[in-house]
């Protein structure tokens, strides 16, 4: 045995090879999901491989993933926000009352972006700022937050948005590309470099494995999260200003529920809900199943609320089955 | 003494919802009339038996996020028991959905238990799963207070010396459980795993086990609500009680039930609860939109939260001074 003759120096820092670990990891199985699933939809539906037909799907999944990136982050640290959803309506409702108020497409970004911003600095002072578990202060939030737009407009809505606000949730960029779908991809792009290749991403990675050791290694723990909440809440500024768009309306129920599917999505996407683990290329995947799955049940009539049976199936057994599977295979090896 | 008592969570809230009281009395002494607060009490029944069983749960620090949906669901189941047979007795139907409610928890407890999935992952899931089970059922329909018999109707309105049912079921429920929490072995070890789950190994507890029987216990919790909720607004369909999990948690948190598990209390619970309740039913009579009251009830988790995470700190040094006392 080769094994036994490895002197210290020449003990493998990894004990498989890159493409082994690659074909091992959830990403991969993930992208196996995923191509199944797409071939199962062209199969199932002749309409499914049209490209427009396509695009459209992405509007089922581009706002809530431009979530998840922020909150996969939020969940590495081992912290998380349920308030995202809140935020979308505060934020669009902010948005309509500035409609009423004559103002145009530009301030409406920036109050949206502003608004998101305002809620996740809130998230983030009462976690960061008094120590509060994030969880109760999201749900507390979370209610805040939507009780305001509710306030507001109570059972009223807000319409009449001007009509080069409507690019945002509507507009293409190139062909069937559209804006909603380009920033999807220039955000991965962004997430994963903040993520995989700065500082800020392995500061990250270090709180949520193990908050005392990162304090002591010299992060700024609580700047940290601070950070990340308020990049939550700007992302979540920037699916209100893409969804209140797209609808070209305003309800304090809009996006009611989001974010537990946003938390669905980051958690399919392999990060684990304990912290310390997960990454962007993971959460891409997750997004583009969810989607596909959405938009391959509409197509062939299946209720919302079987989705969501099916959303909620594939939430515990994608993390149900690898546990079986290594169970399983223990007790095979032995 | 005055300190101390001061620094009691229960004490604190009671005092709370007498000052709220108080407050709402000044303008509307009507509210506080011993008839009025007794309505109070019974509109309040339902959150404060869900809160109970939220509680166990989050004293062995999980969380139930699927309270709501499981309450749907047997609520529909009993409404669907109820048109089928008509002459089915309503002490049947309830003990149908609690035992339907438990095997919901159940399912719950036995993928945290034996595949040790975040409880928050489980529920999560389940939350959707168990709604769109109401669903695939009923193919949407609502069973309406037509189809339902006269007696499931009455029987949370009936009147016992005096005071409905309804407020009797849940009168019952917090001494069944003020016995369970305190003077069982059961209720010990809800404390123990979630006041320090290694400690508990070692004093011969299953941490997975205990966990398991909390969300038994929540889940029959709220199979009975699902009933009592049915029953009382003559009327089911998917989305009834949509959002409430996240009531029954706030009542659990106001109350000083740390999420962090191992901290907490019946008379707690019940408390925390309450106060949602006086704040709902007030809401109205003092000309506050409705619409106010998600608003006000988070406004009011955030500010429970944040006393209660101090209280628990200082208790935190009062032990270690008398540690070095003595």
């Amino acid at each position: 045995m080769a094994h036994a003759q490895l002197s210290p120096r020449n003990i493998p820092d990894r004990l498989q090879g890159r493409g082994a670990r690659l074909l091992k990891s959830w990403e991969a199985l993930l992208v196996v999901v995923a191509a199944a699933i797409f071939l199962g939809n062209s199969l199932a539906s002749p309409y499914f491989l049209d490209p427009w037909n396509l695009s459209d799907a992405t509007f089922n999944f581009t706002e809530k993933a431009m979530i998840a990136f922020a909150m996969a982050l939020v969940i590495i640290s081992g912290e998380i926000d349920l308030s995202v959803a809140s935020i979308i309506a505060l934020a669009s409702t902010a948005m309509g009352y500035a409609v009423q108020l004559g103002l145009d497409t530009p301030a409406l970004v920036a109050i949206g972006l502003g608004v998101g911003l305002v809620c996740g600095a809130v998230n983030g002072l009462l976690i960061t700022g008094l120590g509060l578990p994030s969880i109760v202060v999201t749900i507390g939030t979370m209610s805040l937050f939507r009780g305001l737009s509710f306030i507001v407009l109570g059972d009223q809505a807000f319409t009449g948005y001007p009509e080069s606000f409507a690019w945002f949730g509507q507009g293409y960029v190139w062909w069937v590309f559209s804006f909603e779908f380009t920033l999807f991809v220039l955000l991965a792009v962004v997430y994963g470099v903040l993520l995989h290749k700065t500082n800020f991403g392995r500061a990250v990675y270090a709180i949520g494995n193990n908050q005392t050791a990162a304090l002591f290694s010299g992060v700024r723990v609580a700047r940290v999260k601070f950070a990340l909440f308020l990049m939550t809440g700007l992302m979540a500024g920037l699916a209100s200003i893409c969804l209140t768009s797209r609808l070209g309306s305003t309800r304090p129920s809009i996006a009611l529920g989001w974010e537990l599917e946003v938390v669905t999505m980051v958690v399919l996407g392999g990060v684990s809900i304990l912290g310390g683990s997960g990454t962007i290329p993971g959460i891409v995947l997750a997004a583009l199943i969810m989607g596909m799955v959405t938009f391959g049940f509409g197509l062939l009539n299946v209720p919302g609320i079987v989705m969501s049976i099916f959303i909620g199936l594939l939430l515990i057994s994608v993390i149900a089955l690898p546990i079986l599977w290594q169970r399983a295979r223990r007790r095979l090896s032995q | 003494m005055t300190a101390k008592l001061l620094k009691n969570r229960e004490i604190l809230l009671v005092m709370a919802i007498m000052v709220l009281l108080a407050v709402i009395a000044l303008r509307f002494p009507g509210f506080v009339a011993p008839a009025n607060l007794a309505r109070v009490y019974n509109d309040t029944s339902i959150l404060i038996i869900l809160a109970l069983g939220q509680m166990a749960v989050i004293l062995t620090r999980c969380i139930d996020l699927s309270m709501a949906a499981n309450l749907a669901l047997c609520g529909m189941v009993a409404a669907m028991l109820n048109t089928a047979f008509p002459g089915l007795p309503i002490p049947l139907v309830i003990v149908a959905v609690m035992a339907l409610g438990g095997l919901l928890g159940m399912a719950n407890g036995t993928l945290v238990w034996k595949l040790d999935i975040p409880p928050i992952v489980v529920t999560l899931g389940t939350l959707t799963i168990y709604r769109g089970l109401i669903f695939l059922l009923t193919d949407g329909k609502w069973i309406n207070a037509h189809e339902m018999s006269d007696a499931f109707k009455a029987l949370p309105r009936q009147d016992l010396a005096g005071v409905p049912v309804l407020s009797w079921l849940s009168l019952v429920m917090i001494a069944v459980m003020f016995v369970v929490m305190g003077r069982t072995p059961l209720g010990r070890a809800f404390y123990a795993v979630g006041g320090n789950p290694h400690a508990a190994v070692y004093t011969g507890i299953d941490v997975g086990r205990t966990r398991f029987f909390a969300y038994c216990l929540s889940g029959a919790l709220a199979g009975l609500s699902g009933y009592l909720w049915v029953s009382r607004y003559a009327v089911a369909y998917v989305d009834i009680a949509a959002g409430f999990e996240l009531d029954i948690i706030a009542a659990c948190v106001i109350g000083g039930i740390s999420i962090a598990g191992g901290i907490g209390s019946v008379a707690g619970a019940v408390l925390g609860a309450l106060f949602l309740g006086v704040i709902k039913n007030a809401l109205p009579v003092i000309n506050i939109s409705p619409f106010a009251q998600m608003a006000i009830s988070g406004t009011v988790i955030i500010i429970a939260v944040a006393v209660n995470a101090r209280a628990e700190r200082r208790k935190g040094r009062v032990i270690l001074k008398k540690a070095e006392a003595a």
